[in-house]
């Protein structure tokens, strides 16, 4: 591990134990309006000043990166589960399975991300509880997101298929389940941490995105997307720096993954 | 002969690459038509709620409506009236989906080929600017800078964009280069170190000779596959950026249709843009094969 490697994996360390210290740090509940004192400035008793509502600002930051931070790596885990699913199966028994998959894959492949995201979204109620729709866009990515990863994971799946230890399996009367749970997953194992890694940046910025655009997390659950939406007045922004302290920590955090991963990783 | 054979070759590809994209358009459409159907409360029409229709002119609505026939039958009518360009009419807009396509569409165009023609010189010059002098400084701020471009959310770009009165196309430049520099610059630094350019330096070739005889004909199949690839990026990028630009776009208008869950508007904007992914994707695979057979 490089020495810049090891300070981003310090500093995402540093992050996730905030995270899970949040409940201890909180200086109040996430929803408390301090009615007397909106827009306030940073100060002993609000770190981080106040929203427009009156809420405590640091609260809604550590809260926000409790649910940013859980959303994104359960949602590239399932994604990744799919994925090493379906490219085990595909690669291991080839023929129309693998076609299937693969036209599939192409198939949705074809359409933006974004785009995916916003059809489905637009099937699913939009008045919902906050908690709903942190389930909502958890499921959303997580289904969705396992078309990039599933061709990597196939195409070495192919690769597996065709070696020495595996002929050997299969005449010894291995069934394809076995030779998927303990001969092909194994040596895949490497491979599905890396489409894991690499998928966490990527649902991090979907989530913000889609906070943004008022399609993720709701009000009042706070989550560094919808923590950012009041960047669109500038003005506020520059008369009040603070503000910028989720995109801060956003940028970082993703920054601090994409340092971890190989150069040609986070290139795909 | 070997020249007619290579024509006929590729006109067989085309082919075949059409045949699949009128494949795909067909099962895009039934899977569009799929959505529009099962959509949660997507057949309730908000004048059967309305307490002052009487029983009978409900029935009346409903039986005009598609939606309550068949499946089979529905399908047929769906499918009947796209071939006649019909793709229906927007539920929050009352107006017909073709015209509102016919109006966005150029103007996402527009956006995107801007931001991916400024994104692509950016990335291109800068990663030869890298390549030629490699200089350790200028590899690593490029590197930083890159990386910290990566990181924003492109709404957070689009936010930026509006505060300093930047045209749309430069938002989606700024979210696509980040994504093309890196490849560009991979791509160019393992073509440059093949033996053969080693071998081309060494003998005293110019520089430009040896790009555009050497290095350019190894990369340009990787670059021509980059530039479909970079059509996906450049239109979900234009969801957020358009949005908040206020700019009148397709990106702006399947959020605005995903936010008043206007169910056909957003299956009919997707499909197009999915067409026109497979086209851009397509035509950018039958170009590099057209390269590697003219190189070779």
């Amino acid at each position: 591990m490089k020495p810049l490697q090891k300070v981003a994996a310090f500093i995402l360390c540093a992050i996730f134990v905030l995270m899970v210290l949040a409940t201890l740090l909180l200086p109040a509940p996430y929803f408390h309006q301090y009615r007397d004192i909106p827009n306030a400035a940073p100060s002993a008793a609000h770190l981080l000043g106040t929203d427009a509502l009156g809420r405590d600002s640091l609260s809604r930051l550590l809260y926000g990166t409790r649910v940013s931070l859980l959303l994104a790596p359960a949602a590239a885990l399932l994604a990744t589960l799919i994925a090493a699913f379906l490219g085990s199966l595909a690669g291991l028994l080839g023929g129309w399975l693998e076609r299937i998959v693969l036209a599939a894959t192409d198939l949705s492949l074809s359409l933006p991300w974004l785009f995916l995201l916003l059809v489905v979204r637009a099937m699913l109620p939009l008045e919902v509880l906050p908690l709903v729709s942190v389930v909502i866009a958890f499921l959303m990515m997580g289904l969705l997101g396992w078309q990039t990863s599933v061709r990597v994971i196939c195409a070495a799946a192919r690769g597996v298929r065709d070696s020495d230890f595996l002929l050997l399996a299969r005449s010894s009367g291995c069934k394809p389940a076995r030779l998927l749970w303990r001969h092909v997953a194994p040596n895949l194992r490497p491979l599905f941490y890396v489409q894991f890694f690499i998928s966490i940046p990527l649902f991090i910025l979907t989530e913000a995105n889609l906070s943004i655009l008022g399609l993720g997390v709701m009000e009042p659950m706070p989550s560094w997307g919808n923590l950012m939406r009041g960047f669109e007045d500038f003005s506020t922004l520059s008369a009040n720096p603070w503000r910028l302290v989720p995109l801060f920590l956003l940028v970082i955090v993703v920054m601090c993954f994409q340092l971890l991963l190989p150069q040609q990783e986070v290139t795909q | 002969m070997i020249e007619v054979k290579k024509s006929t070759n590729l006109f067989r590809i085309a082919l075949g690459r059409l045949l699949v994209l009128l494949c795909l358009a067909l099962a895009g459409a039934l899977m569009s038509a799929t959505l529009v159907r099962f959509a949660p409360g997507n057949s309730v029409s908000e004048r059967e709620l309305d307490p002052r229709w009487r029983p009978d002119s409900v029935e009346a609505l409903r039986q005009q409506q598609a939606l309550h026939q068949g499946l089979p039958a529905y399908y047929f009518h769906y499918l009947a009236a796209l071939a006649h360009g019909d793709l229906g009419e927007s539920e929050s807009l009352r107006r017909p989906v073709r015209e509102l396509l016919r109006q966005r569409l150029p103007v996402t165009g527009n956006s995107v080929v801007g931001g991916l023609g400024l994104a692509w010189l950016a990335a291109t010059l800068l990663a030869s600017i890298g390549i030629a002098s490699r200089g350790w400084l200028f590899e690593a701020s490029t590197t930083a800078f890159n990386s910290l471009l990566l990181s924003l959310p492109s709404a957070v770009v689009a936010m930026l964009a509006v505060h300093l009165r930047t045209p749309v196309f430069c938002a989606i430049a700024i979210v696509v280069f980040p994504r093309l520099y890196s490849y560009i610059r991979n791509l160019l630094v393992r073509s440059y170190d093949q033996p053969h350019v080693l071998a081309a330096r060494a003998r005293g070739l110019g520089s430009s000779a040896i790009f555009l005889r050497h290095v350019l004909p190894l990369a340009a199949p990787a670059l021509l596959a980059l530039l479909g690839v970079s059509f996906a990026i450049s239109f979900g990028a234009a969801i957020p950026i358009e949005a908040l630009c206020d700019s009148p776009g397709l990106g702006q208008l399947a959020w605005q249709a995903a936010l008043s869950r206007d169910v056909p508007l957003i299956v009919n904007v997707t499909l197009v843009v999915a067409l026109v992914m497979l086209a851009a994707n397509s035509f950018a695979d039958l170009a590099g094969r057209t390269f590697v057979g003219n190189a070779s």
